[in-house]
């Protein structure tokens, strides 16, 4: 049997799938229809002052026929009467008592802080997001990823919410800085019970080049947005690594940044989150995504053995370390399989002009040759070879005991002959 | 050039494979792999450069998709329509090997092709005059994509045509779904563009001018005359009316009218792809019944297999190891006496039958013309083939040939690579010879 029920924060939600702060979590209306297509929690898009959005809002990068593999917005918060928010909060708390229902917050000054805090709780709101992460629009007046920036600020802002909050308060951090776990020091010395990361990233998202203005286009001018969708999900996952194998680091993650589907989802859990909140696969597919992610991590931890979500939090994190540490004396070369190779020879000109010259045509048959004496294992060719399977990178017993760059300037560890770079 | 009946028969048909919106050509050219010394462009007779265009369709550079189809391929836009790619660059994709469709290869050079007729876009200058004249015998896709590549090298070209109208089989062969007559002579014009290229109509080389007259006239010769008359059955009562060779009633349909409505029970006789074109042909037409009587099995046709399924979607008929012995009928062919033929073709006696049949095609080949260079010292013939070498040279120094006259009747595409492929062999023979142009070419 497994448990989905999650916990991140003190936040108690039937499944770790969270719909983030983002039009998707706009309205009572939409939330509670994306509860009964199987979301377990909403963080609401974000309250504040109500501000006067644009058109347009909304860019996507392409590639190779792929629609919007990247996205970005230059959407402000919430446009919708204070008044309008809360009472639905209300409405949606009364009828999904048991689902998550995080309110995202993004005013100035202490007084405001303190009673849209005491607004929302009242409303129904089982946690807080304070949104220090927009990195468009907001932080030119001195919020969002102004404060997410600074973790002075941050600690400070983050202490009074905790001192005014009777729920569980999460930071959203911005990935706009240099290093993230200073920030998210600071929003654990401001006393939250978690982070949430990452929001989106400084973007220009294309330019229209008939117009000659960038994307996307308000009124022949255009500003720098907020980049998300599944092409940053790298990005989001080291930032997610970073603070997890941070020893001093002790409070849970929502893991951000370009979840689409279970799989993504337990890239997250592995490397530390303790939930996942989703915006972009959202708005281009709909909520009904979010059956295959249940289904599809269900099914994945009843494969693996695990009961409950805390079997696989962070299972990835002891593997996650410097370069430095990493064991320079492991050698792979690239296996082709014969009956597999369809013969396209992407592997050979990837090699020939990205890589080590080591994939060559063969006199008689469409199916390439390693050199494995020269193969340095960079994993070039499996990576584009278009069949799943055909290119394995085989480990090579070399005689060689295990040797890290540390270990070699430290204890004088001998390390293999370097290959291919005569 | 020459104007064509617009109510000619072949107008009834149209395009058996739909061509590509932008929208559908961008999503199909996505999905090719974009391989590396890839199969598609080694299968290709002409070596157009195939992942490279593809992926300039996939970004929008569809000009420069034309500009690399053209550069290997001047009939690019006859070849997206009838070439075989299903023997071809499409048999070579290697999604086949993966069991996934393959790239509709010859669909996306339609694509780029077609906009590049439509907004009139040339690629290609004649090189800086050579003063040497070439000599080009017949006008059909050899003798033209030769000229081409003469004129980029600064070569002057004359091409003698026997017909009133140029093109050779493109314009009076291809099966009408692929390609029609019009289009053609698009296509003759589109690469007469480059300019330089003199086109005489009417001419039967030979005998006027004579091929002394042409050779003094010339520093080179390029003989691309093609096939002759369709091989005749030699069977009693081959004589009556409405017995047709075949490529002889397709030009007729292609470049005039055919009554075909009223047919009943048409047999085309032979197992190539010119006998199925035929029977497609009857099919669109009209023709109630169409059977194709072929003395070999089903297996061992000759024509594309992929062909004969689309006949048979169409209702064709078959009737395996058959031979017709006499056509039967008064005034007109009113039926064929039939022998059943055993599995080495030979005729078994005793078996046999009569076939119904007010039309019959003849469609078992056509005559060699090899006889026709008769004149020309050291000029090779085999079994009525023009012997060339690589190059396209004959064993004139003067003299080369490619096409259907030196390789028995190939594709478009091949009668093209090899035009070209002369061109460039002549242009390098030019060079060295007594007129040379080192420093000027």
């Amino acid at each position: 049997m497994v448990d989905l029920s999650t916990n991140c924060g003190g936040i108690r939600s039937p499944n770790p799938f969270w719909l983030a702060s983002a039009p998707p979590a706009n309205s009572g209306p939409q939330i509670q229809r994306a509860f009964d297509h199987g979301w377990g929690g909403a963080v609401w898009k974000t309250l504040g002052t109500p501000i006067q959005n644009v058109s347009s809002r909304f860019g996507g990068v392409d590639y190779r026929g792929l629609k919007n593999i990247g996205f970005n917005n230059i959407e402000l918060i919430t446009d919708r009467p204070l008044e309008s928010n809360f009472r639905e909060i209300y409405e949606t708390k009364k009828k999904y008592p048991k689902h998550a229902v995080i309110v995202s917050l993004m005013v100035e000054t202490r007084e405001q802080w303190q009673d849209i805090i005491k607004r929302a709780i009242d409303a129904g709101a089982d946690g807080l997001e304070l949104n220090f992460g927009c990195p468009h629009g907001m932080c030119e007046r001195g919020m969002g990823s102004a404060v997410g920036q600074e973790p002075k600020v941050n600690q400070e802002i983050t202490s009074w919410a905790v001192e005014y909050s009777t729920v569980p308060v999460l930071v959203k951090l911005t990935p706009n800085v240099a290093n993230i776990v200073p920030h998210g020091l600071a929003a654990q010395r401001g006393g939250a019970h978690g982070v949430s990361l990452i929001n989106t990233i400084k973007s220009i998202i294309g330019v229209d080049i008939d117009r000659f203005v960038p994307q996307p286009f308000v009124a022949g001018r255009s500003t720098n947005g907020g980049y998300c969708g599944a092409a940053v999900r790298p990005i989001a996952l080291h930032m997610v690594a970073a603070l997890a194998r941070e020893p001093e680091f002790r409070i849970p993650i929502s893991g951000i940044g370009g979840v689409t589907n279970w799989r993504d989802a337990v890239e997250f859990m592995l490397l530390g989150a303790s939930s996942v909140q989703v915006c972009t696969e959202v708005m281009l597919r709909g909520y009904r995504i979010v059956e295959d992610m249940i289904e599809g991590l269900t099914d994945y931890m009843r494969d693996k053995g695990f009961s409950k979500l805390d079997d696989m939090i962070g299972k990835a994190v002891p593997n996650f370390t410097e370069w430095g540490e990493l064991d320079l004396n492991f050698e792979t070369v690239a296996k082709i399989d014969a009956n597999a190779c369809i013969g396209c020879h992407l592997c050979v000109v990837a090699c020939d002009d990205g890589a080590h010259q080591c994939i060559h045509p063969a006199k008689d048959s469409r199916v390439p040759v390693v050199d494995e004496a020269e193969c340095v294992g960079c994993n070039l060719c499996q990576i584009v070879c278009p069949v799943p399977g055909c290119i394995t990178m085989a480990p090579v017993d070399n005689g060689f005991a295990p040797a890290t760059w540390n270990d070699h300037v430290h204890d004088g560890k001998p390390l293999r002959p370097k290959k291919a770079a005569h | 050039m020459a104007k064509l009946d617009p109510n000619r028969s072949e107008c009834a048909f149209t395009d058996f494979k739909a061509p590509y919106d932008r929208d559908q050509a961008v999503m199909e050219a996505n999905r090719c792999l974009y391989c590396h010394d890839a199969p598609c462009v080694t299968a290709c007779p002409t070596s157009i450069e195939i992942p490279e265009f593809i992926r300039k369709i996939s970004t929008g550079n569809v000009r420069g998709a034309a500009r690399t189809i053209f550069d290997a391929n001047i009939h690019g836009m006859s070849c997206a329509r009838v070439c075989p790619v299903e023997v071809l660059c499409v048999g070579a994709c290697v999604h086949n090997l993966q069991h996934v469709p393959p790239i509709q290869i010859g669909k996306l050079q339609r694509y780029a092709t077609d906009i590049a007729y439509a907004q009139r876009w040339q690629f290609f200058e004649a090189g800086a005059a050579t003063g040497t004249s070439v000599g080009l015998v017949g006008a059909g896709p050899a003798s033209l994509a030769c000229a081409h590549e003469l004129r980029r090298l600064g070569h002057a070209c004359t091409i003698y045509e026997k017909r009133a109208v140029p093109g050779g089989l493109d314009t009076t062969g291809v099966a009408p779904y692929k390609m029609r007559a019009d289009q053609s002579l698009d296509e003759v014009e589109w690469i007469m563009g480059i300019g330089g290229i003199e086109l005489r109509t009417g001419v039967e080389v030979g005998s006027r001018p004579s091929w002394a007259e042409l050779q003094a006239q010339h520093d080179a010769l390029f003989l691309g005359f093609g096939l002759g008359v369709d091989t005749p059955l030699s069977i009693p009562g081959e004589e009556l009316a409405g017995v047709w060779g075949a490529v002889e009633f397709i030009e007729r349909l292609k470049l005039g009218k055919v009554a075909v409505s009223t047919v009943r029970n048409a047999v085309v006789v032979g197992g190539g792809n010119t006998a199925i074109d035929a029977v497609r042909e009857l099919l669109g037409l009209g023709a109630r019944t169409v059977t194709m009587l072929y003395r070999g099995t089903e297996a061992k046709m000759s024509g594309y297999g992929h062909e004969w399924e689309a006949a048979l979607v169409e209702g064709a008929r078959a009737l395996w190891q058959a031979l017709p012995v006499a056509v039967l009928g008064r005034d007109r062919v009113e039926g064929l006496r039939c022998l059943r033929v055993d599995d080495d073709k030979r005729p078994v006696q005793g078996t046999e039958f009569e076939l119904e049949a007010d039309l019959v095609l003849v469609a078992i080949g056509q005559a060699k013309l090899g006889e026709l260079v008769a004149g020309l010292p050291g000029v090779g013939v085999e079994r009525g083939r023009i012997l060339v070498d690589g190059e396209g040279r004959t064993g004139n120094a003067k003299i080369w040939a490619g096409g259907d006259c030196t390789n028995g009747g190939m594709e478009v595409v091949n009668a093209s690579a090899e035009g070209k492929r002369a061109a460039r062999s002549i242009h390098a023979a030019l060079k060295g010879g007594e007129k040379g142009t080192q420093g000027h070419g």
